[in-house]
Parts: structure tokens; sequence; C-alpha cells
């Protein structure tokens, strides 16, 4: 059967790296990173169901240098895929399409991204009174 | 001039036998998102060291334990169809592929059941 091994796209290695190749791979990635961050919501919220004991070694993981890296990569994720996401929705509507509104709406979702994250951050250690 | 056969065009199902029905469910948990990550998001922002007795009070209210259902339903529907087109795009072997799918499609429906779970146990 010569239908068993056909090469599928996407093929990353035939095409120049540009901007709007790298916006899309990223969403995927953050999209998969997000998935992953999927099943830490789903323990978090199985381990506060399950009481107060069970609850405290997830807090405290989350707390830990480790935990808190990957709640900042989380946060990173969601604010590209939800910027990048809407971008995407801007493009359903046929607005945007044009080599420099996409160029353009590249660059912004990246930007919104940053800021986002750096707020949610921000926002998180004032709660704790790192701040004041 | 098309191709297609016009049964073909008529069914509008395309080769994946599917129609547009993949992208569609993927476009509405994507406009539902959009507010649910926020409302999520700024949640954990204000309970950023909450400890059990904080974080169950928030939850067993009744708006929230609604919204958690929401976002619990939106984000696992709208994680395996995207995971879907990963595994569709990247896992080339056609066992490989039909188990990783299995895998996807089983886990995060278990996993949205479980997390539904959990929530109604704390609110109620």
């Amino acid at each position: 059967m010569a239908t068993e091994n056909r090469p599928l796209s996407p093929h990353l290695q035939v095409y120049r790296w540009q901007w709007t190749m790298m916006m899309s791979i990223t969403h995927r990635a953050t999209g998969v990173a997000l998935a992953v961050g999927a099943l830490m919501l789903a323990c978090w919220l199985l381990a506060l169901a399950a009481g107060a004991e069970a609850f405290a070694p997830v807090h405290a993981f989350l707390g830990t240098w480790l935990g808190r890296l990957l709640l900042f990569g989380w946060t990173w994720s969601l604010m590209y895929h939800l910027a990048n996401g809407v971008r995407h929705l801007i493009w359903d509507t046929g607005r945007g399409l044009e080599l420099p509104a996409a160029q353009a709406g590249a660059y912004a979702a990246v930007l919104v991204s940053i800021i986002l994250t750096a707020a949610v951050w921000v926002g998180g250690y004032a709660m704790t009174g790192a701040f004041s | 001039m098309s191709l297609r056969t016009p049964l073909a065009r008529v069914r509008g199902l395309g080769s994946a036998k599917d129609g547009t029905h993949h992208w569609w469910m993927q476009r509405v948990t994507a406009v539902a998102l959009v507010p649910l990550s926020i409302w999520f998001v700024v949640s954990m922002i204000k309970l950023t060291g909450a400890d059990h007795t904080a974080v169950t009070a928030w939850l067993a209210t009744p708006a929230t334990a609604v919204l958690m259902l929401l976002f619990i339903v939106a984000t696992f529907y709208h994680l395996q169809l995207g995971m879907q087109v990963v595994i569709e795009d990247y896992v080339h072997g056609e066992a490989m592929k039909i188990a990783c799918l299995m895998c996807v499609k089983l886990g995060s429906f278990a996993l949205a059941v479980a997390s539904a779970f959990s929530v109604l146990k704390v609110a109620f």
C-alpha cells in the first residue's frame, strides 16, 4: 500500500522562516502547553474537592520555584493563545489577511501577550503584599 | 471549474467527510473562552496564596461554580479539538495516530468530568 507513508503537511523544513510562520507555530506550541496546564487545573480541582490534606501538597508545589516557573509559562501561553486566537477570529471575518495587516497583527499579539503576562504577575505579587 | 462531483459539492463534507463541524466548534468554544479565561485569570490573581478554606469558600458561591463549570466544558472541548489536529498532522503511523486520538478524546472527557465533579462537590 503506497498510501501508508505519504508525506503530510506541514513541511517545516522547506520554508524560509518568517514572523507570521513563527506566530502560527507558537500558537500550536502554546496550545499543547495549555493542554498540559489543563491537566494541572484538573489536579488542582480534584485536590481541592478531596480536602485540605490533599490540597496542601498541590498548593505547596505551585509555590515552589518550579511551580511558579510552570505557572509563569502557562500564563504567557494563555495570553499569547488568547491574543493570537482573537487574531484568528478577526481573520474569520475576512479582515486583516493582507500581508502588512498580518504582520502588524503578529507584532500586536506578541506585545499584548507580554503586557498581559506582566500585568497578571504584578497583580499576583501585589496580592501577596510583595510591594507594600 | 470544480473537479469535485456535483454530489460531493451538495454534501459539502470535504475529504475528511466531516464538513465544517470541527472548525465551527473550535470557533464557538474559542469565543466562549475569551471572557471565561479572562475571568479565570483574574480570579487566580485574587486567589494568589489562598489556602484550602479560602479557595473552597470562593468556589462554593453559585456564580463562581457555574462560571468554573462553563470554563471546564469550553476548555476541554477546545483542547481535544486542537490536540486532534496536532496529532493528525504529526503522528503519521495509522495505529499510533488512532491510539493518540483515543487517549486525547477519552482523556480530556475523563478530566472534564473529574473537574466538573470536583466543582460540584465543593459547591454542594
